[in-house]
């Protein structure tokens, strides 16, 4: 199970720094929210990887940190909102600046 | 419970929330409000300021949940310091935003005091989330004031700017996700116990932790090699907003600072201690790569921005020290630094103003108005010298309290290294900015322009001297400043205080 949930968080990242570092304004915006992705289930997992236990219990039971949920839960908006304007904002260069590159400049040849 | 520590917060949301209302009611009702509560900051900060002076470390718990379950807003000298130079800072800056800047773009009096909010937040915070949370509040409000007026050049830069933040944040969120999941606690005072008492195989991951917070508030503060999306955002932004964000990178020093005195102390033998070891190099590194722009920069727009990544550097030099002495003069630095940079991006927008096309690019343009060269000149004289730190203005106190901070038993490479590029970047700034000031004042070409720009508008100019001559207050008062400075950086390196304060007696170790 570990193994599995680092595997995914691995993946997200290596697929976001990739794609972060494209040159195009969309896949730039792509590649920030599969980090965000990343960081959700990275922080949803600092928890640790318990099933079917009750976030609080009397005595030494075993307990599903309830924190990191509430963690995820503003990091989730925080990062819907940053996403969302992220693409507001490429869309605006894409206007302005007459393409959609990141630098502003286009394919050179 | 002391319930003016959350003023420096409630003060700024709740103006900028009624200014979200009072959208369709034009620009007066909006300027009133933003100027009433930014103003308003001031004698609150002074309070806290007092306060904090008598040594206590005052905590207010919101909805009153003991440490470290609840949020926390802690003040100390350090907050109560930085909480001050945010209000005496953005009051003039909003003030010069009236005089036109603020109906470039939409929003701009419901955007500022929420970035002024963010920033007060970030000062206050007791634990690393909020620290995160409010990092993002003065960051979503600075990436929309950062295209404040639009245009291809504002819009370009912000774009990266708002990649490069977003980067920084997921790096943030890493971690603190890390942090937690070794200590369960996020609370800076409960890690501090946590951490001092933590077992050897978690030393890595508190390490790598503590690398990633270095990365990450150095992204905030730009250091090099981070240093990069400063500069061409800084001479693309409007002024006023500009002049704002010269605090935002002493966000990133505070963070800096806090966390490596408190979370992590370096000065103790703990997991983290080689970061110190990083700390003095890229200061010094910063140093030269911003004198480098200041000496290469085409306009005085650019130029101020390199200032900035200097001062940037000459802070951390300070920090990297890890003696009173130095954080003693990175602690008299920091406001001299942020108020004139302030003021000197505002004073380059005037004298733009005044060029007509050719604004303030390093080339020959329209001679300015009669009436306003001499106080332009004056000013823009007043700043050189306190920026590149001549006598006798406060910046030569601050580069004077650094050089003789450097331990002689630190090994004599530090000081060599540490006296040469110090002072080699103070002449270059001095170089460049009599370059810049004889090219933009006397080189001139063609008539006069426009003759609207004859006088200049009372809103926009006293902005410029009240910030300017807070170089002047501060070498005047450079006793006291010193002394609080001093009673700082000692409180900061004994974090017990701080500990102490937040935790109830019973979870002390």
């Amino acid at each position: 199970m570990e193994i599995l949930a680092s595997l995914v968080i691995a993946v997200l990242f290596s697929c976001g720094i990739y794609l972060v570092l494209r040159a195009r304004t969309f896949q730039v915006a792509l590649g920030l929210s599969l980090l965000s992705y990343g960081v959700n289930l990275f922080l949803f997992f600092t928890g640790r990887l318990i099933t079917g236990a009750p976030p609080l219990a009397p005595g030494t039971a075993a307990t599903a940190d309830p924190l990191p949920q509430a963690l995820v839960l503003t990091a989730i908006v925080i990062g819907f909102g940053m996403t969302a304007f992220v693409v507001a904002l490429a869309l605006r260069a894409r206007g302005e600046l007459g393409n959609d590159h990141v630098d502003g400049q286009g394919a050179r040849r | 419970m002391n319930h003016w520590i959350i003023l420096p917060l409630l003060l700024p949301l709740a103006a900028g929330i009624l200014n979200l209302l009072l959208v369709k009611s034009g620009p007066g009702p909006q300027r009133l409000v933003s100027l009433v509560a930014v103003a308003g900051l001031l004698p609150v900060a002074m309070l806290l300021l007092h306060l904090a002076d008598s040594g206590t470390t005052s905590v207010y718990q919101l909805g009153n949940w003991p440490s470290p379950f609840g949020i926390a807003l802690v003040v100390d000298r350090l907050s109560a310091l930085l909480l001050l130079l945010t209000a005496v800072m953005s009051w003039p800056v909003l003030l010069y935003a009236t005089g036109g800047d603020d109906r470039r773009g939409h929003n701009f009096h419901v955007l500022f005091p929420l970035q002024v909010f963010g920033i007060n937040g970030a000062f206050l915070a007791g634990d690393l989330f909020n620290l995160f949370v409010f990092f993002e509040i003065l960051l979503i409000a600075s990436y929309s004031l950062a295209v404040h007026g639009g245009g291809p050049e504002r819009i370009r830069a912000g774009l990266h700017y708002v990649v490069l933040n977003l980067l920084g944040s997921s790096l943030f969120l890493v971690a603190i996700g890390t942090l937690y999941a070794v200590t369960g606690t996020l609370s800076m005072a409960d890690l501090a116990v946590k951490i001092a008492t933590a077992a050897p195989e978690q030393a890595t991951l508190l390490r790598i932790s503590a690398l990633l917070l270095l990365v990450v508030f150095a992204l905030k503060a730009a250091i090099l090699p981070l240093h990069l999306w400063l500069p061409a955002l800084y001479s693309s932004i409007t002024a006023p907003v500009a002049a704002l964000f010269a605090i935002m990178t002493k966000v990133g020093v505070y963070a800096i600072l806090r966390t490596f005195t408190l979370i992590f102390p370096l000065n103790v033998d703990a997991v983290a201690s080689d970061v110190a070891g990083w700390l003095p190099p890229l200061a010094l590194l910063t140093l030269v790569a911003g004198t480098l722009g200041v000496l290469g920069s085409r306009r005085l727009t650019s130029l101020v921005a390199y200032l900035v990544v200097v001062s940037v550097g000459t802070l951390l030099a300070g920090i990297g020290l890890f003696t009173v002495a130095g954080i003693t003069a990175t602690l008299y630095y920091l406001p001299h630094t942020t108020l004139i940079t302030a003021g000197m991006f505002l004073l380059a927008d005037l004298i733009a103003r005044q060029r007509g096309a050719v604004a303030d690019w390093f080339s020959p343009g329209p001679p300015m108005a009669p009436r306003v060269l001499p106080l332009l000149g004056v000013l823009f004289f007043v700043g050189a010298v306190a920026s590149a730190g001549m006598p006798p203005l406060s910046g030569f106190i601050g580069k004077l309290l650094l050089l003789q901070a450097v331990p002689p038993e630190e090994g004599i490479w530090l000081l060599i290294w540490l006296w040469t590029i110090v002072l080699l970047g103070g002449l270059a700034a001095l170089i460049a900015l009599s370059r810049a000031g004889s090219l933009l004042f006397w080189t001139t070409e063609g008539d006069m322009i426009a003759t609207e720009r004859q006088r200049l508008h009372p809103r926009l100019i006293a902005p410029v001297i009240l910030l300017l001559a807070m170089s002047v207050v501060m070498t005047i008062l450079a006793a006291p400043i010193c002394r609080y400075a001093e009673a700082t950086a000692g409180q900061l390196l004994t974090p017990g205080n701080y500990i102490d304060a937040v935790l109830p007696k019973e979870k002390k170790p």
